[in-house]
């Protein structure tokens, strides 16, 4: 999809003054050579349409499917994610947080917006945030139920705070009752906000596949 | 900088609001994917890297940091780097017509669609070999510093002063208080953790621990 094809807002409203000044650059730079139509539209059709939280949710089920490349995927995660073709900015340096019974992880760029672009896209406005970024490393359990999440005290709650450029990505816990399903299926389970630590993947009943 | 981006710990923002996963888009408005693209495709340039570009961003006016949207701050941050770089002029930003020459060498680097769809997708690495020793291994225990450096650092002042154990030595990387300056160097990261009692005292989450990746130079050895 071409930046020509957006036809979402209402075209009697008098455009912004930040549309205006955004255009306004745009042509500017475009009239010096120093952006490529072409490749500006190519580069902004990669995050609309095929970057986002489907590389990640494949990467999870593989690994919820294939307890080697599990392995492989937690001590080697570049490696192992470089082998699905999920590599990029923003993914060049990637660790893989297991959640299990004992352990929960959740991931946090309180300085700016990190976040692993090749496995996720691009962050949702809430991941970049002012309560976002404040709250969850004082309070995450406080910020879980805000998605509606309740994380036990026993629980052991780990939060990651990218601070370099290293990229996490939780691994959420394989749900019960998913025994001998496909990758596809178990794909469905996967949402973004469990890949971040929000909350925790969908139950099988909540699909309506089992 | 102690600036308002430290956000980590701060209070008195207010609940999170999520947009729905399922309803939320990529870009809320077209001029944000615009802003995003021509940020992307302008830093490919190599007049400017990553540090440099969350400087420019601390360094807006702390209420405007808070109102803007986050695409706006990031309009403006590229405004900021154009125009110091020279790839356009005061003057031209205001008539918004071409009226000055592009600094010699760039337009070679200029980045064409072939280059946008090829995989991996524009990356860049961060590795940057040292002679350095690592001053510290998995287990030990480390303070971080409690520095306070006028320019750019990814020290935050939640964990100054704090004392945690470190989990993961992730090698040498760039170094971003002095890459924000324009100097390239690789300095050792690790992965600390801090107990949420360490932190917030009293106030803390029950049970929880909080890992940060900081580089040798914040860190002490602690007892």
């Amino acid at each position: 999809m071409s930046h020509h094809d957006h036809h979402d807002h209402d075209h009697t409203e008098p455009p912004s003054d930040i549309e205006l000044r955004v255009k306004a650059l745009e042509s500017l730079l475009v009239e010096k050579r120093l952006v490529d139509p072409e490749a500006l539209d190519a580069l902004i059709d990669l995050y609309e349409d095929k970057i986002g939280p489907s590389n990640g949710k494949h990467v999870v089920a593989h690994a919820w499917a294939d307890e080697e490349f599990k392995r492989w995927l937690l001590d080697d995660p570049n490696a192992a994610i470089a082998s699905m073709g999920y590599v990029g900015s923003q993914g060049e340096q990637v660790r893989v947080v297991e959640n299990t019974d004992d352990v929960h992880n959740l991931v946090v760029c309180t300085l700016c917006s990190c976040y692993p672009w090749p496995l996720l896209g691009l962050p949702p406005v809430w991941y970049k945030s002012a309560p976002y970024r404040a709250q969850a490393v004082a309070d995450p359990r406080g910020v879980m139920r805000q998605f509606g999440s309740e994380m036990p005290e026993e629980k052991e709650v780990r939060v990651w705070d990218s601070t370099s450029e290293m990229r996490y990505l939780v691994l959420p816990q394989r749900p019960a009752g998913t025994e001998g399903w496909s990758v596809e299926q178990l794909m469905e389970l996967v949402t973004r906000n469990s890949m971040v630590g929000v909350e925790e993947a969908r139950l099988p009943a909540a699909v309506g596949t089992a | 900088m102690n600036g308002v981006h430290d956000l980590g710990g701060m209070q008195g923002f207010g609940p999170v609001k999520p947009e729905p996963e399922s309803e939320e888009p990529v870009f809320h408005a077209e001029w944000e994917s615009r802003v995003y693209g021509i940020t992307r495709l302008m830093g490919r340039l190599g007049l400017w890297n990553l540090d440099k570009s969350r400087y420019n961003r601390e360094q807006l006016p702390p209420a405007d940091y808070l109102s803007y949207t986050y695409y706006e701050s990031w309009f403006a941050g590229l405004l900021k780097q154009l125009v110091n770089s020279g790839l356009i002029s005061e003057e031209e930003l205001q008539t918004g017509r071409a009226s000055s020459p592009v600094p010699e060498g760039i337009m070679e680097r200029v980045v064409n669609a072939e280059q946008v769809r090829a995989v991996p997708i524009m990356t860049t690495s961060y590795v940057r070999p040292t002679p350095a020793e690592p001053r510290f291994s998995p287990g030990d225990r480390v303070r971080a510093l409690n520095r306070h450096p006028r320019g750019h650092t990814r020290e935050p002042r939640y964990v100054r002063g704090h004392i945690g154990t470190v989990r993961e030595h992730y090698g040498s990387q760039v170094y971003p208080d002095l890459s924000a300056e324009g100097v390239d160097e690789g300095h050792h990261l690790y992965s600390v953790g801090f107990d949420a009692s360490e932190l917030w005292g009293e106030s803390a989450d029950a049970n929880s621990v909080v890992y940060v990746d900081l580089w040798e130079d914040y860190l002490e050895p602690a007892p």
